[in-house]
């Protein structure tokens, strides 16, 4: 029983990531029907900007405290993500509104190579690191329950409640405020939402910034774990099972499914792991997401898509 | 209607001709809207009505001629422009946002009007409360005068018909618009929710002085609401005066019951 929630809890966490990635892949598909193949990508590009202004602010300005130069750092790449936004709004889908949903996912794997090209140029393409102060000791829980303890990595714990409150924000930022209801207006009814003089250019920019941001906390995190490099843009690719399994346009489904992820991942490596030779980590998000499509194409929580004939 | 007082040219259409490819949906369509005034848009089946609503919102941008919307004459024009310039419109097939309540989405007919920035927002700062609170109390005036009190919370995805078209209604009204364009208001209604849906528009016209543009296929209703109307066929204007005149034009009645050999 102790080993089984270990397992579960350490799924959970991992999977409470997974969720961030496949957030961003929610938000933009939401409110302007564009795959955003380039998630991942942004990914990486986020946590490189943030691995190197954090090396850079003590370097040049001598500021000794590593709490604020981290804070100024995290704003700096928020920042680079907001103008990223405007300039793939600008320069790239606001010259492609209307096309086919596959033109969109061309440009987006356009936009997917020029970020890891362009983020490699801009800030190396070395391993750095981001230390955020991740406390990397576990802990042990529950010590009355079972014997010995729950071992609990406390980074994971962390990272977990990081992203949740990142999720609490949005969903506050989203149900709560004029410019949210503007963004769940357009993600219903474009035509709608114009003819009432929601301005879309605006509101997609807003989108992509808030993805941007995201990928900038998914990075930051992912990053301080596994050392920012290039392998990071791979991480959006387990999040793709993630939206299949939870509906592309659903939030909570994103969240959902990244947790059934993360805890299958981990379940099955050690209950299944043992009888099929091991390794299952690797593709078993990708088999539960094929059997999920033949059984509901939707996902979870996706909205069915009924068509007159 | 008689006794209606009715001003100056507000809307304004100029030899609007529209084409898709080689198929021509309007030719040389010529009318005005007088302030204040039901003005109906009518014809059968493929007349090309909804096209020319769609020019005046913006949605289309015909090739030749031009719209002015109080004496400001546009060629090329979006939707949230016209918007901005105080005109409204409803769709025919509907076009809420279905997994928002009621009250959200007449607030966000609202959204033209909110000054206040989306950081001020977040953080819920005095100014962006008070604006809430000062829309929300228009919304809810909005929501009373349509008497759907009792939906205010309920998504519209999950509302009957007839009370999804009021929200539609009520979504527009929430911009305060000059001129408020509907696209066949009361189609698929039973003839209960038409008679509502008429008193709504006369109501609106009455207590807002708003200018009203309507496209309507049933013919009974369109003749006991409106001032003047224009009769479309096959993208060309065939009628325009009021009901009755329009009712007693020899064009009129064969495109409506074929020629009479």
């Amino acid at each position: 029983m102790g080993s089984f929630l270990e397992t579960l809890f350490g799924g959970l966490m991992v999977g409470m990531l997974y969720s961030l990635i496949a957030l961003g892949f929610v938000l933009i598909y939401k409110a302007s029907g564009v795959f955003n193949f380039a998630q991942g990508a942004m990914v990486l590009f986020a946590a490189l900007a943030m691995a190197r202004f954090a090396e850079w602010i003590p370097k040049l300005t001598g500021l000794e405290d590593k709490f604020l130069g981290n804070t100024i750092a995290f704003a700096l790449a928020a920042l680079v993500m907001v103008v990223l936004a405007w300039l793939i709004q600008k320069l790239v889908l606001g010259k492609l509104v209307n096309q086919e949903g596959i033109t969109l996912l061309m440009a987006t794997l356009g936009i997917t190579y020029f970020l890891e090209g362009s983020g490699q140029a801009l800030f190396g393409n070395d391993i750095y690191k981001i230390d955020i102060g991740m406390p990397k000791d576990p802990i042990f829980i529950l010590d009355g329950s079972f014997p010995g303890g729950l071992l609990v990595n406390k980074e994971d714990l962390y990272a977990a409640v990081i992203a949740a409150v990142l999720v609490a924000l949005l969903a506050i930022f989203f149900q709560k405020t004029a410019t949210g209801r503007a963004l769940r207006a357009v993600a219903d009814d474009h035509q709608a939402a114009q003819s009432i003089g929601i301005p879309l250019d605006r509101i997609w920019v807003i989108v992509w910034s808030v993805a941007g941001i995201v990928a900038l906390v998914a990075g930051v995190i992912w990053g301080s774990k596994l050392g920012v490099q290039f392998s990071l843009s791979l991480v959006a690719l387990k999040a793709l099972p993630v939206v299949i399994l939870g509906g592309l346009t659903s939030i909570p489904g994103a969240i959902i499914g990244g947790l059934i992820i993360g805890v299958g991942e981990k379940l099955s490596e050690i209950y299944l792991g043992p009888h099929l030779g091991g390794g299952i980590e690797i593709w078993f998000a990708y088999v539960l997401a094929l059997a999920f499509l033949l059984v509901r194409p939707q996902g979870l929580f996706g909205e069915k898509i009924i068509d007159r004939v | 209607m008689a006794g209606r007082q009715t001003g100056d040219v507000i809307v304004d259409v100029r030899n609007i001709s529209l084409r898709f490819g080689g198929v021509k949906a309007l030719s040389d369509i010529t009318f005005d809207v007088r302030e204040h005034e039901i003005r109906a848009i009518i014809g059968p089946n493929g007349a090309g009505k909804s096209s020319m609503l769609n020019c005046i919102n913006g949605v289309y941008q015909p090739q030749e001629g031009a719209i002015s919307l109080r004496g400001k004459t546009f060629s090329k024009m979006n939707p949230h422009q016209v918007a901005e310039m105080g005109v409204a419109r409803t769709f025919q097939n509907l076009a809420l946002f279905k997994g928002m309540s009621v009250l959200d989405n007449i607030m966000t007919g609202r959204n033209l009007k909110m000054k206040t920035n989306l950081f001020q927002q977040a953080l819920r700062w005095g100014a962006a409360e008070r604006e809430e609170t000062a829309h929300r109390r228009v919304v809810e005036n909005i929501i009373d005068f349509l008497e759907i009190q009792a939906y205010r919370k309920t998504p519209v995805g999950k509302m009957p018909y007839g009370l999804q078209k009021r929200v539609d209604l009520g979504r527009a009204l929430a911009m305060e618009p000059q001129v408020l364009l509907l696209d066949e208001p009361m189609a698929g209604m039973n003839v209960e929710e038409k008679q509502d849906m008429s008193r709504f528009i006369l109501d609106v016209n009455d207590e807002f002085g708003t200018t009203i543009v309507l496209i309507e296929h049933d013919m009974g209703v369109v003749m006991d609401i409106s001032d003047r109307v224009v009769v479309l066929d096959y993208g060309r204007k065939i009628g325009d005066g009021s009901p009755d005149e329009v009712r007693n034009n020899p064009d009129v009645i064969s495109a409506y019951l074929g020629t009479v050999h």
